[in-house]
């Protein structure tokens, strides 16, 4: 199941311990970055994550409405992680998708993340699910959303391509365990339920060992066609 | 803290059993009512007037923060209280005719806002703010009543609490409140100004302030003598510092307008809200009216002076006095400044604030622990915040920083341990 775990360990570390601006004297820069201390503390100053296991994920570059869909199923206790929660608790949407806005529009480079040694076989399981599914377990292949590039979808549909192994994994088996959900129908908790214990390791380790694609932003909304109904994809699904 | 609720309620529940047979049979069920009755009851219900002030009247009692669950539609109950006795889930207050208060006349509600008895005449958890509450008029029950009604229904069925025995049982309740609480509605003193006593009026009643910053006793009941003081939050790790503004109050030094601002915009140039106060400001003080908040500065002003507090005898500053310079210099100064100081209307100042110098050291602790936002309030619609620190200084460190500004500067507050701070590290947020 784990990755790397020495890594993830280590990876514990926040992102930046962003040094403030503010200095006596001169004034409090009024600027969107100064007022979010909080959130670049974790993520990084901007939203490059953790290197290493990405216990705290990268936000930059990820599309600005799943940004702010993840910040408001935080706030309304369908996705879990306490501090997190605690800090989006008492912010406005209006106030969370300016946010979301800064994040999507950062640019940072990818960093490879430390590559998992595992049996071939593994690897070929793992693109064999993404890229073609697995009918036999109704496991749809992870490309039919997240689109041919793997680069995510505009504009709610993330990339899958740059993300660490044990972040992939840890939010496959979150889905699984019911500490991450986002409005129903919930096709990711399908997805994730449908796959093997092994299968999670497979995909995670499959995904995080590709060469990166030179062109890592979203393809433009519509160039997918959804399998499974998407309650985040408001109804523009064909569904099973 | 969970200790003295259970020993409490325990011996209270052996009286409470003799009282439950024949309180259970005097109690009367729904009121009933003949068709003219309920007519004329509706169609005052449906006065747009009073719906409107009902809405106004709502938020300042802060109904729909207790009767929504996260994510959930407002007002439609389901969220859970952590309570000294278990988790307790809130009733759906939305017109629903089977799942809600549909059925409910306002005599039924009265009961439940005034006395504190559920439909059924059952004594209600005093979780439900009703100590408080009882203060309110009828005719404001009335206005809050009408708005309540107006909602769109919301299908949704309580859940049954899930209290451990012997709190399940209701009447265990009883006791309780034949020794601690007494129903009534706030009676105007004559000899203060109409101001004074509106927000006398709102602190103690509809805004439920004391429910919070005033201490308990060992029964769990609010210390009528001590009100407004400053009190520790039940089975939650957060204290609501003393409200008085005189010398020894937790406001000391607080000016009308600092109160004002605080409860308006979540900042002022004495301290920001945060935890459960930052909820209180975003759902409910933010939207009061200039006059009702220029009321409760009034009021909380006049509380009485309470001697200085004693220093603790643990005051010879605590050993790490040094490290915790050199942290906050580090760490904090640049936002909070190098004496403290803050930026208005930006950062709190720390030096000063009742929040740091509070007699618990829970507050500052679980700040530093968890950073955050002040709330966002029409006034302050992009607030800064403050990053989390919990993953970058250990028990020491937090211990020693917190220690630092609570004895540096003019602050003269007791000591925390290390452990303290790691069992803090543990508690839920909520
Ligand atoms: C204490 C560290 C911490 C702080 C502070 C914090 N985050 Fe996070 N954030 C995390 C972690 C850890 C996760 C991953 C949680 C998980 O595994 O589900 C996360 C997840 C997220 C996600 C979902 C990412 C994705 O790709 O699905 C977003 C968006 C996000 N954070 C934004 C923010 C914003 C905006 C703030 C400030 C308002 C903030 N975070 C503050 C640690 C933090
Ligand atoms: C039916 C469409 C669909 C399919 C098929 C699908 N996904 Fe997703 N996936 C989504 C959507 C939509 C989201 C965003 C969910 C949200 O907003 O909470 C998502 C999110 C994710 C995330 C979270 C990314 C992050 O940054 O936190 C991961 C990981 C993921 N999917 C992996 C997979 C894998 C692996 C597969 C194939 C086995 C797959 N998905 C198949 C629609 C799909
Ligand atoms: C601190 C949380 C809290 C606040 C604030 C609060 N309530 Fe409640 N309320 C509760 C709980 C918990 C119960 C259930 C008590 C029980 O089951 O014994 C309850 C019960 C009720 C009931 C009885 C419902 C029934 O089905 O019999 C009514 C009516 C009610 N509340 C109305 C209100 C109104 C009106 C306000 C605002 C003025 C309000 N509540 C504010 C927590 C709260
Ligand atoms: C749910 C519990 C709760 C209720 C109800 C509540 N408070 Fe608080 N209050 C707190 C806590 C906890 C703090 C300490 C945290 C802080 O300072 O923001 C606090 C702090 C304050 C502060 C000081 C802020 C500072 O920086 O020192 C003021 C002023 C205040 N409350 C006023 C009120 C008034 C007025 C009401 C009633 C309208 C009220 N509170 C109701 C919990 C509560
Ligand atoms: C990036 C700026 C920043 C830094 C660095 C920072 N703080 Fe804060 N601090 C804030 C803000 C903003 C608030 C108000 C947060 C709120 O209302 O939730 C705050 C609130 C507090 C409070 C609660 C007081 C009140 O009235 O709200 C304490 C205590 C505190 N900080 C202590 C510290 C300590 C100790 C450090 C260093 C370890 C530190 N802070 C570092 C910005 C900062």
């Amino acid at each position: 199941m784990r990755c790397l775990l020495a890594l993830a360990l280590l990876a514990l570390q926040p992102a930046h311990a962003a040094a403030p601006a503010a200095v006596s004297g001169t004034p409090v820069p009024d600027t969107l970055q100064q007022r979010i201390a909080a959130c670049t503390a974790c993520h990084g100053i901007h939203g490059g994550g953790s290197s290493g296991s990405g216990f705290f994920p990268r936000l930059a570059g990820k599309p600005a409405a799943y940004l702010a869909r993840q910040l408001a199923d935080f706030q309304d206790g369908l996705r879990h992680y306490a501090p997190m929660e605690y800090t989006v608790r008492g912010l406005s949407p209006a106030y969370l998708r300016e946010i979301a806005d800064y994040f999507a529009a950062q640019q940072v480079p990818y960093a490879r993340s430390p590559l998992p040694s595992l049996p071939a076989r593994t690897l070929q399981r793992g693109e064999q699910l993404v890229m073609q599914g697995d009918p036999a377990r109704g496991v749809p292949a992870c490309s039919r959303c997240h689109g041919s590039q793997l680069t995510g979808v505009q504009p709610d549909i993330p990339g899958l391509v740059g993300l660490p192994c044990d972040y992939i994994s840890a939010q496959l088996g979150a889905w699984r365990t019911h500490t991450r959900a986002t409005v129903a129908p919930d096709c990711m908790a399908e997805v994730a339920g449908r796959l093997g214990p092994s299968d999670i390791t497979a995909v995670a380790a499959w995904l995080s060992s590709r060469e990166l694609p030179a062109d890592m932003h979203a393809q433009p909304a519509g160039s997918v066609q959804p399998p499974l109904r998407c309650g985040v994809l408001a109804g523009n699904a064909s569904g099973t | 803290m969970k200790r003295w609720w259970q020993r409490g309620i325990l011996v209270l529940l052996l009286c409470g059993a003799v009282l439950l047979g024949w309180r259970l049979f005097v109690a009367d069920r729904l009121h009933p009512a003949n068709a003219a009755q309920r007519q004329a009851e509706a169609a005052k219900l449906r006065d747009p007037a009073l719906v409107a002030r009902g809405a106004y009247l709502a938020t300042v009692g802060d109904c729909a923060a207790c009767h929504t669950a996260r994510g959930g539609r407002r007002y439609a109950g389901g969220r859970v209280l952590a309570t000294p006795f278990g988790d307790l889930s809130t009733p759906n207050i939305t017109p629903d005719p089977d799942t809600g208060i549909g059925r409910l006349r306002f005599a039924d509600f009265w009961r439940a806002l005034h006395q504190g008895r559920g439909r059924h005449g059952e004594p209600l958890y005093p979780v439900f703010s009703y100590t408080s509450f009882t203060r309110v008029t009828r005719d404001d029950a009335w206005a809050i009543f009408a708005y309540l009604k107006s909602l769109p229904p919301v299908r949704q069925p309580n859940r049954e609490p899930a209290l451990s025995f012997p709190y399940n049982v209701r009447s265990s309740l009883l006791a309780w409140r034949a020794l601690y609480f007494r129903p009534g509605v706030y009676r105007p003193d004559p000899a203060r100004s109409a101001e004074w006593n509106r927000g006398a009026y709102l602190v103690q009643g509809l805004g439920h302030c004391g429910e919070c910053h005033t201490p308990r006793n060992a029964w769990g009941a609010m210390e009528e003598k001590r009100r407004l003081v400053g009190g520790s939050l039940p089975a939650q790790e957060w204290y609501a510092p003393g409200l008085g503004t005189q010398p020894g109050g937790g406001l000391a030094g607080w000016s009308g307008q600092d109160i004002v601002d605080l409860l308006k915009t979540g900042e002022s140039s004495k301290g920001a809200a945060f935890g459960p106060m930052a909820d209180v400001v975003r759902n409910s003080t933010q939207y009061m009216s200039d006059a009702d908040l220029r009321a409760v500065a009034t009021y909380l002003r006049a509380l009485p002076a309470r001697g200085p507090a004693p220093v603790p005898a643990a005051f010879a500053r605590a050993a790490g006095h040094v490290q915790g310079g050199e942290l906050y210099a580090q760490q904090c100064a640049a936002c909070h400044g190098k004496q403290g100081e803050g930026v208005p209307g930006i950062y709190p100042p720390l030096d000063g604030n009742g929040a740091v110098t509070e007699p618990s050291a829970a507050d500052a602790v679980r700040s530093v622990l968890l950073g955050g936002f002040a709330p966002t309030t029409v006034g302050d619609p992009r607030p800064y915040s403050m990053p989390p620190f919990a993953q970058q200084l250990s028990d020491d460190e937090v211990a020693a920083v917190v220690n630092y500004i609570r004895q540096s500067w003019s602050n003269r507050a007791g000591a925390v341990w290390p452990a303290e701070v790691g069992r803090l590290r543990h508690t839920p947020v909520d």
